[in-house]
């Protein structure tokens, strides 16, 4: 589903933030993505959905090869990739449901099909009753959930978070995480970033650890195994 | 695209609009001053070609013979003016055809020359016309060096002194549009630049979901579209309002009512059509260049 073959990414100010990563995630699998600030977490998510693009090497998602595609390309590739972030990136002045329902009209759905797809994902991330509210009325747990049915909005396989669950009480993370799992469950391929320790040494997944540039550590059911 | 999309995207180029109030106002206005300018410069530049043409056709060479030619001289100077590739036509004109049309050109005074048919002191004449009348001075020299032409008579110098207006006209014009013209569309570039930033958020959602660059860049392409041709409309009106009470105050006034000024139509229709195609253009690129520097991936 996702490779990467001796990928490098060095920005124009010189800084090699990857250095030769190779990697293979199955469809449907699980992976933490984990290790230090400003090791390569965040280089290695944006490459994922050509937000950057690589020095060298390849990358290939859901049959396209994303290192070598052209520029008006891009749109599809993103179709078939959820994004979620830490800052949820909502629009203020949208609804609930306007949020959700503006990631399918952009990419032009027929109107008649929007409304039934989008009260089904909201009510998977159980917000049905709040659909009318606007994000500032909500909470920050709340808030995320909409992004995540934003992310899943136009069914795609797989799902890449940075730092979900980074602006969010423990409480509310977990919640997070228990759709993060169901929609695992429903066969989405989850790709996440993460500083915490507690989720992944707790819901045991594939974890990656990206130290200087490189893959340091790539378990299943693997641990945190940082102190911070 | 769908019909439905574009009717998206225009109603989300109409709300831009009304987004940066201000800002629009300015970049509307000065796309309205250019193409007023435009228009007054674009009116007076026809006008001008046209009473110049209205000249150029009246211009002629009047070729005067020896009065000492006689009807084998004259058919020889007739066959060597012929000859001469420029010349378009050669009309004869007697020396009493000629007495006749002098009387009928002074009118009521025609009485000063009576009696003079016995002893007429005109010379037997030719009046030639140019298929371009910008040869009308080398013909002109050429015919002067015939035997038996004793001189010719052209309008040297005006038709000259008209061309050199229009050029001036249309030169000065063309600066000012040109300067005005970036003008107006550096400030409707500024104006979707403002847009744009107030709606980054949106556009790094819809890229990020996967909307295509084009989806993002219509509505303010209609955006620039709008500014550029609600700009072009008020000088429409008052250029056509304004070139009608023009005529009018020509025919009234007789001393006016010799330029034979173009018809209201269908000029008003060409200068409406030039200045929303210009206005058009001024927006489209207004909005392309604003945007093309902002939706890199």
């Amino acid at each position: 589903m996702i490779e990467m073959f001796d990928v490098w990414k060095t920005y124009p100010n010189g800084t090699n933030a990857l250095k030769g990563i190779n990697i293979r995630i199955e469809k449907g699998e699980f992976v933490y993505v984990v290790g230090p600030s400003g090791a390569g977490k965040s280089t290695f998510i944006k490459l994922m959905y050509r937000e950057e693009k690589p020095t060298k090497g390849q990358i290939f998602l859901g049959g396209f090869n994303v290192s070598r595609i052209k520029e008006g390309q891009i749109p599809f590739v993103r179709r078939s990739i959820g994004v979620v972030f830490q800052d949820f990136k909502l629009l203020p002045t949208l609804t609930v449901y306007e949020n959700v329902a503006f990631a399918m009209e952009v990419i032009e759905t027929p109107t008649k099909l929007i409304k039934p797809r989008v009260m089904d994902v909201l009510g998977l991330v159980k917000l049905k009753h709040k659909a009318k509210m606007l994000p500032n009325e909500l909470s920050g747990g709340e808030q995320q959930r909409v992004a995540l049915a934003r992310a899943l909005v136009n069914n795609p396989g797989i799902i890449i978070a940075d730092e979900p669950t980074g602006n969010l009480d423990p409480e509310t993370s977990w919640e997070i995480m228990k759709l993060f799992e169901e929609i695992n469950q429903r066969g989405t391929t989850v790709v996440m970033a993460t500083h915490n320790r507690e989720i992944v040494n707790t819901i045991r997944k594939r974890v990656v650890a990206i130290e200087a540039g490189t893959i340091a550590r790539d378990e299943q059911r693997g641990e945190y195994g940082y102190e911070d | 695209m769908k019909i439905r999309t574009l009717g998206r995207h225009a109603r989300e180029g109409v709300k831009n609009l009304g987004r940066n109030g201000w800002m629009t106002f300015a970049s509307i206005s000065a796309v309205m001053i250019t193409l007023l300018i435009l228009g007054v410069f674009l009116i007076l530049a026809l006008n001008v070609n046209h009473v110049a043409k209205t000249i150029e056709n009246q211009v002629e060479i009047r070729v005067f013979l020896d009065v000492l030619a006689d009807k084998p001289a004259v058919d020889q100077v007739e066959a060597e003016i012929r000859k001469l590739p420029q010349v378009n036509t050669i009309t004869f004109i007697s020396k009493e055809e000629g007495l006749k049309q002098f009387k009928e050109s002074l009118g009521e005074k025609a009485y000063l020359f009576e009696g003079l048919e016995n002893e007429n002191p005109l010379p037997d004449s030719f009046v030639v016309k140019t298929k371009l009348p910008q040869d009308t001075s080398t013909v002109a020299k050429q015919i002067e060096k015939i035997q038996y032409v004793s001189g010719v008579n052209y309008g040297a110098g005006t038709v000259e002194k008209l061309f050199t207006a229009t050029a001036t006209i249309r030169n000065v014009g063309i600066v000012f549009i040109v300067g005005l013209s970036f003008t107006a569309m550096f400030l409707i570039a500024n104006t979707i630049k403002l847009t744009i930033v107030a709606r980054r958020r949106e556009i790094e959602i819809m890229k990020l979901v996967g909307a295509t660059n084009w989806f993002i860049r219509w509505p303010f392409f209609v955006e620039g579209l709008l500014m550029g041709i609600i700009g072009a409309l008020v000088p429409i009106i008052l250029l056509g309002a304004g070139y009608f009470y023009l005529l009018d105050a020509m025919q009234t006034n007789i001393t006016l009512a010799l330029f034979k000024l173009l018809p209201l139509f269908p000029l008003v229709y060409q200068v409406a059509l030039a200045l929303l195609a210009i206005g058009a253009f001024i927006g489209i690129w207004g909005s392309l260049v604003s945007v093309r520097r902002f939706l890199r991936v």
